[in-house]
């Protein structure tokens, strides 16, 4: 016998008499403004920063002047701005260690705990959103959802091969519980909400 | 040998490092009090959690053959292993294959559990651990002393001679923003050069066969992306039906775990990124058995978010090493005993049955009562010291008997009286450790209520 076959023998012998799977529905019933304000707030506490703007201006500036500092940045919203044509699904670790700042943008937010949900496709390169010194991500206030359940009743989590809520700054307390920003991934989260 | 005793009684002496520790973790405990509170339908998440783990388990033969199916579909691909062995051989065999020498891995207690970093430092792979806490103790030749806080027995100037030692920071800097920055800059090195990446599982998903992995730092998902082989590690309890039961699990976690409302990153992974090779580990490594066991099947149901740690006035006051085990804390004394009973025979009598572990447990299980379950199993079975048996012999035969009982209480009287000499003997009076006896009084309660009752 393999050791499936063994793990699978063993559990069936084992295992508990059935039990029935609950219903997980929890509702919610706070309003939209509200839902904005918990936002900022939970997406606050968790290092990151938000600004609410109401058209895409404000970032096409903040894109200029990246530009103007000579920063290496990726920008993957062409409605705010051109395009990298440099950096792709295949770009490695090596190429993309030396990025700058990453503009992104978000399907969801989540006003619970302040994350956002980014897809697949939405990262263009899974390691891009993690090796940036700095995250920008732009985020339709119309998206703002409740809570976690109903995050997950939005999206479709296996609808690409990854996705990932993020609801702040790479962030560590490992030594002496002290925060320290900027672990491994992002110093900075920076979430326009228009 | 050094059991939890021995071991508590080296950590405490250090008088102000233990109460820095207590006060830490209690201070992490407040926080997630401060977040479960914040939820009203805190209590009704914990009940759906601790149901729909109790459903898993019942099914779990037909959800880990569902998970393998679509995680197979998904182009991940699944290995099984029986035991720490097994595993430890599959990721061998993977490293070998593919010739590689740089390997780098994110928390995972199944790898702590099955000694993977020795193993693989003995056949001339030394593997990075990522996460800092980790990070620290790996360079320190030591373990992980808390699950989720794998540093906490430390202060800021052991880290900073450490770092001194290893990282070439300067001598005597023990700042901390400044020692995550030399420890980041020295892991980008690695994570950028990193050939695999080994990671643990928060939760694998059967109905869509993908897994999802939470950090604050984002070191799984660096590695994970960078590398060209993720291998994922995972027990078989950590298989959840469906992705809607994400939003219980995940509302719970970093909230019991550390009062943040969610983890920087849960990274949900389904596929390989094109080019890349995507391998899941299932281990049973003794679990089927705790699974047969039905004082004991309950535990199988944690999600290892160290809420019972935290709240544990033994584990504050003794720090996780004491448990000489993987997974400390009071999970660790009821899962433990499972692995090997006659090494972890002590841990179940580490504790002081108060029962806050199982008040702030949010799958809700029942940890004290399995102390108390594992002392009456090891008793019987043998595995605890002569004296101990003796002691809990005498002390029945006496409690046993008003008659007797009486009398010891008037012995005790007399022997604090008049040979208060005796008492410092730490021998004969274990209970002197670090306390004071009572003064003794002239006269028992009986003797006071047969006078006064009229």
């Amino acid at each position: 016998m393999n050791a499936r076959e063994i793990i699978l023998g063993s559990v069936a012998i084992n295992k508990p008499a059935p039990a029935i799977c609950p219903e997980t529905l929890i509702s919610s019933n706070k309003n939209r403004s509200g839902l904005i304000d918990e936002f900022i707030q939970m997406n606050r506490v968790a290092g990151g920063s938000v600004i609410e703007t109401d058209e895409l201006e404000l970032i096409k500036k903040d894109i200029n002047q990246s530009v103007k500092n000579r920063e290496y940045f990726v920008n993957t919203i062409s409605a705010v701005g051109q395009k990298n044509k440099d950096i792709n699904e295949f770009s490695d670790a090596f190429s993309l260690a030396s990025v700058h700042k990453v503009y992104m943008r978000s399907k969801l937010g989540v006003a619970e705990n302040g994350s956002v949900w980014l897809g697949e496709s939405d990262l263009v390169n899974r390691l891009l959103p993690f090796i940036c010194e700095h995250l920008v991500i732009v985020l339709d206030s119309n998206s703002i959802v409740s809570n976690m359940h109903d995050a997950y009743k939005r999206i479709k989590a296996d609808e690409e091969g990854y996705g990932v809520f993020i609801s702040g700054p790479s962030k560590t307390a490992d030594i002496e519980q002290s925060l320290v920003i900027g672990a491994h991934g992002p110093r900075s989260l920076l979430i326009y909400l228009v | 040998m050094a059991n939890h005793a021995s071991m508590a009684a080296a950590f405490i002496k250090d008088e102000a490092r233990v109460n820095w520790h207590d006060e830490t973790l209690w201070y992490v405990r407040h926080k997630r009090d401060l977040a479960a509170v914040k939820i009203p339908e805190w209590e009704q998440l914990r009940e759906l959690a601790s149901e729909i783990k109790n459903h898993t388990l019942s099914h779990l033969d037909d959800y880990l053959v569902e998970f393998e199916k679509r995680a197979t579909e998904n182009g991940i691909i699944v290995h099984w292993a029986v035991d720490a062995q097994e595993h430890n051989d599959i990721i061998w065999n993977l490293i070998r294959s593919n010739n590689i020498s740089r390997v780098v891995k994110s928390k995972s207690m199944l790898t702590e559990e099955c000694h993977l970093n020795e193993y693989l430092s003995n056949r001339g792979i030394k593997v990075v651990d990522t996460d800092l806490g980790e990070y620290i103790v790996q360079l320190r030749e030591e373990s992980p002393s808390h699950i989720v806080l794998p540093a906490i027995h430390l202060r800021k100037e052991d880290v900073g001679k450490t770092f001194h030692e290893h990282l070439k920071t300067e001598q005597g800097n023990s700042d901390p923003q400044y020692l995550a920055e030399a420890a980041r800059q020295s892991m980008r090195w690695k994570f950028i050069h990193s050939e695999m990446a080994i990671t643990g599982v928060n939760f694998a998903i059967a109905e869509t066969g993908g897994f999802v992995v939470c950090t604050n730092e984002g070191n799984a998902d660096m590695g994970a992306h960078a590398a060209g082989i993720h291998v994922a590690c995972m027990g078989i309890e950590k298989i959840i039906p469906r992705t809607e039961d994400l939003g219980v699990f995940l509302r719970l976690l970093a909230r019991s775990a550390t009062g943040q409302p969610i983890t920087t990153y849960s990274s949900h992974f389904h596929k390989p990124r094109r080019g890349q090779e995507m391998h899941v580990i299932i281990v049973d490594n003794g679990r089927t058995r705790q699974l047969g066991n039905p004082d004991f099947r309950n535990s199988l149901k944690c999600i290892r978010c160290a809420a019972c740690f935290n709240t544990c006035p033994v584990y504050r006051k003794s720090g996780g090493h004491s448990y000489h085990s993987p997974v400390a804390g009071p999970i660790g004394a009821i899962l433990n005993p499972n692995l090997n009973r006659r090494q972890n025979a002590d841990l179940p009598f580490a504790s002081t049955l108060c029962g806050s572990c199982s008040n702030v447990c949010p799958v809700k299980i029942d940890i004290h009562e399995q102390l108390w379950k594992w002392r009456q199993d090891l008793t019987k079975e043998g595995y605890v010291t002569k004296s101990k048996k003796a002691g809990m012999k005498g002390m029945a035969w006496i409690l046993s008997s008003p008659a007797r009982y009486r009398m010891a209480g008037r012995v005790v009287r007399i022997v604090l009286r008049f040979f208060p000499s005796l008492v410092p003997i730490r021998d004969l009076n274990p209970w002197y450790k670090q306390r004071e006896m009572p003064a003794a009084p002239n006269q028992s309660f009986r003797e006071w209520y047969l006078k006064n009752k009229k």
